[in-house]
């Protein structure tokens, strides 16, 4: 798309409340806070950090932003041991050579200097996700996890998400004329730097209350019956209510969960039905054990 | 809050209170928090609140210091949506017990009160948990939640992929001939590191009746956090109580360790159950490279020889023997009882564990062994 009428939509998002209407619009239920943090991050132009639960829908968010935004999104996964050649850009080594035995096969009769400086061209690049994303602005950057990558990385990332830009000696500076929008995601398995998260707006997620999560579940699960969706919703939470899970269930397992007994006819939630699908709802086989023993207090009336 | 006032100092205000409740505040985040609020408007109090949870708060810790603040600041008859209504559990990383009262009065904004409440936790963190009365074991047993014990590693033969490190020939090599031999980037490896297993053998005799209940409230932090942990507590006989542990909920892992072990405050025969240990569990692959943390103040009923050799025994298998003795930390004591005088020899490390400072001792040699 003309990246004129990208810019002409995102100064057509100017409340909190038309975030939310558009999100939605993609199936994304946020609340008032979510929205008007999302807002703030568009209108000054800082990355947002979002925390919470495993399962709280913080990759989905970043998705949806995109999809209402109409932007393309890109995805840098972290883990452990990530480096800079894999979130910003390589140079495509195999093919340089490949491109010096075919200059020497045609017999080419340029300079040395020539030769080198036509491997390094932009065709010989491989951008990884930073590096896009700067070059395709405006877009939708999701940084997951980044709770797994190691300190060094992440002083690399606030670098880049303080400048925008990107200097790569051979070709020059990469940067976006309009920052792209960034989401970073943790799930807190260790400190982020007070560094990077000083550059970001924070938002913590939580499980959604009982009335959204039924809504949630209607609008990306429509299939699912409303009484089913209700009776489901309500098993969920109070499981989550115990503090004696490993993992207890997101709005994923949710999702999961209320899909599966929809392919089984169900209709109402019974106990049998309900363990024999216990495997979409909690992945442990302690949690397992637990929930059974719940589900009998929680279906028998 | 549509009034001709100039709204800056009321905001930088309380981002000021809200830095003296605890809230780490930077003059950048209270420059983020007075743009945040000039582009929401601030005639909308919803709409400042959630932009300064945005801009002010790094992690949930901060959230819940920040209602409060928000609520007194500006909001004193509390007509705001308070956001913790749904009563969910959070996530956070523990706090510091409060001092009894301190729910009293408002607390915050006064900075005696935290003081306090710090100094008496440290005072706490330093007493001999068999002197506690009722009301601060309870305190105590809140703070063993701070408590993160890290496994300790070991290097394996094998070799993983880095991006940093030791040259891979043999992959380079292979990269290379990909490429019909061209020379290509150079890839790097280094040792991989496994945790090892820690094993924690309380006594549980009548001698160490006093710090039972702190020695296994410490176990279940190392279950709980270490998949590969294993615990057994000693007496007149051995009991496996790993599984009874890994409830999450230490009160309720206690409970099921109470129920399984059939020999509390008995008497003590370490040299005869170490060797039931090392023949049933130890030898067979458990104590194998493993550290081994031995509780236990050496009162011995049996055969200090006995024990003597079962160390000696432990200490060839174990990667390294610790042994916490209770009265270590105390001011003249000396290890000459039979049974501590046996096992000392073949002990790598002997530490104090009395008090939560020095449990959070243990757990950093514990981590390095």
């Amino acid at each position: 798309m003309d990246p004129v009428m990208h810019q002409a939509m995102h100064q057509a998002m100017h409340s909190a409340a038309e975030v939310s209407a558009r999100l939605g619009a993609t199936g994304y239920l946020a609340d008032e806070e979510l929205a008007t943090v999302l807002f703030l991050t568009m209108k000054m132009g800082r990355p947002l950090l979002l925390e919470g639960e495993p399962g709280t829908g913080k990759t989905a968010l970043a998705e949806a932003l995109a999809l209402s935004l109409d932007l393309p999104l890109i995805r840098l996964q972290c883990y452990e041991g990530i480096d800079a050649t894999q979130a910003l850009y390589d140079w495509d080594f195999p093919r340089q050579i490949l491109h010096l035995r075919a200059l020497e096969a045609a017999g080419s009769s340029g300079s040395v200097e020539e030769a080198e400086k036509s491997l390094y061209d932009e065709r010989f690049l491989l951008a990884r996700p930073v590096l896009t994303a700067l070059q395709q602005s405006p877009a939708v950057l999701l940084i997951d996890e980044v709770d797994r990558a190691d300190d060094e990385f992440e002083a690399f990332l606030l670098e880049v998400l303080s400048t925008w830009q990107v200097t790569i000696p051979e070709l020059g500076t990469v940067s976006a004329a309009t920052p792209p929008y960034v989401v970073l995601t943790s799930n807190r398995t260790r400190e982020l730097h007070d560094a990077l998260k000083r550059r970001c707006l924070y938002h913590w997620i939580e499980h959604p209350g009982l009335d959204r999560e039924v809504a949630i579940l209607r609008s990306r699960a429509p299939e699912v019956a409303d009484a089913l969706a209700r009776q489901v919703v309500g098993v969920v939470q109070q499981l989550r209510d115990r503090d004696d899970l490993l993992k207890p269930p997101g709005v994923a397992e949710t999702l999961d969960w209320a899909r599966a007994l929809n392919h089984l006819g169900t209709t109402n939630l019974d106990l049998a039905t309900a363990a024999a699908t216990l495997g979409a709802l909690v992945k442990y086989r302690e949690d397992a054990d637990r929930v059974r023993q719940a589900l009998d207090r929680m279906l028998t009336p | 809050m549509t009034t001709a006032i100039d709204p800056l100092p009321v905001l930088l205000g309380f981002t000021r209170a809200l830095k003296a409740a605890g809230v780490p505040v930077t003059p950048d985040r209270a420059h983020g928090f007075a743009e945040a609020t000039s582009i929401v408007g601030l005639d909308s109090q919803q709409a400042t609140y959630w932009a300064g949870r945005a801009t002010l708060c790094a992690g949930p810790d901060d959230l819940i210091r920040y209602d409060q603040v928000f609520e007194a600041w500006f909001d004193p008859r509390g007509e705001l949506p308070r956001r913790r209504e749904s009563g969910l559990p959070m996530p956070t990383s523990p706090a510091l017990p409060s001092v009894d009262g301190e729910a009293d009065g408002d607390g915050y904004g006064d900075g005696d009160v935290l003081r306090a409440a710090a100094t008496t936790t440290d005072v706490l963190r330093r007493r001999d948990v068999a002197s506690l009365d009722a009301a601060e074991r309870q305190r105590l047993a809140t703070m063993f939640a701070t408590l993160r014990p890290t496994a300790p590693v070991r290097r394996t033969a094998r070799h993983a992929r880095w991006h940093r490190g030791r040259l891979d020939a043999s992959r380079t090599m292979r990269d290379s001939l990909r490429r019909m031999g061209e020379p290509g980037d150079l890839a790097w490896r280094r040792r991989r590191v496994r945790p090892r297993r820690v094993v924690l053998l309380v006594d549980v005799s009548g001698s160490m009746s006093a710090y039972a209940d702190a020695l296994l409230r410490l176990s279940h932090r190392f279950v709980v956090s270490q998949p590969r942990a294993e615990v057994f507590t000693l007496g007149t006989r051995l009991t496996h109580v790993t599984r009874a542990l890994r409830h999450r909920d230490a009160d309720r892992a206690l409970i099921a360790a109470g129920q399984a072990v059939p020999d509390w405050s008995g008497g003590t025969r370490l040299g005869e159950t170490l060797r039931v240990f090392l023949d049933r569990w130890g030898q067979r692959g458990m104590a194998r490279g493993s550290v081994v943390v031995v509780f236990s103040d050496g009162w011995e009923r049996g055969d200090a020889a006995l024990l003597g050799e079962q160390m000696a025994r432990l200490q060839r298998i174990a990667h390294r023997v610790v042994w916490v003795n209770p009265h270590r930390g105390k001011p003249g004591y000396e290890p000459v009882q039979q049974g501590i005088a046996a096992a000392l020899p073949y002990v790598d490390d002997f530490v104090a564990g009395h008090s939560m400072a020095t449990f959070e001792e243990l757990v950093e040699v514990v981590g390095r062994a």
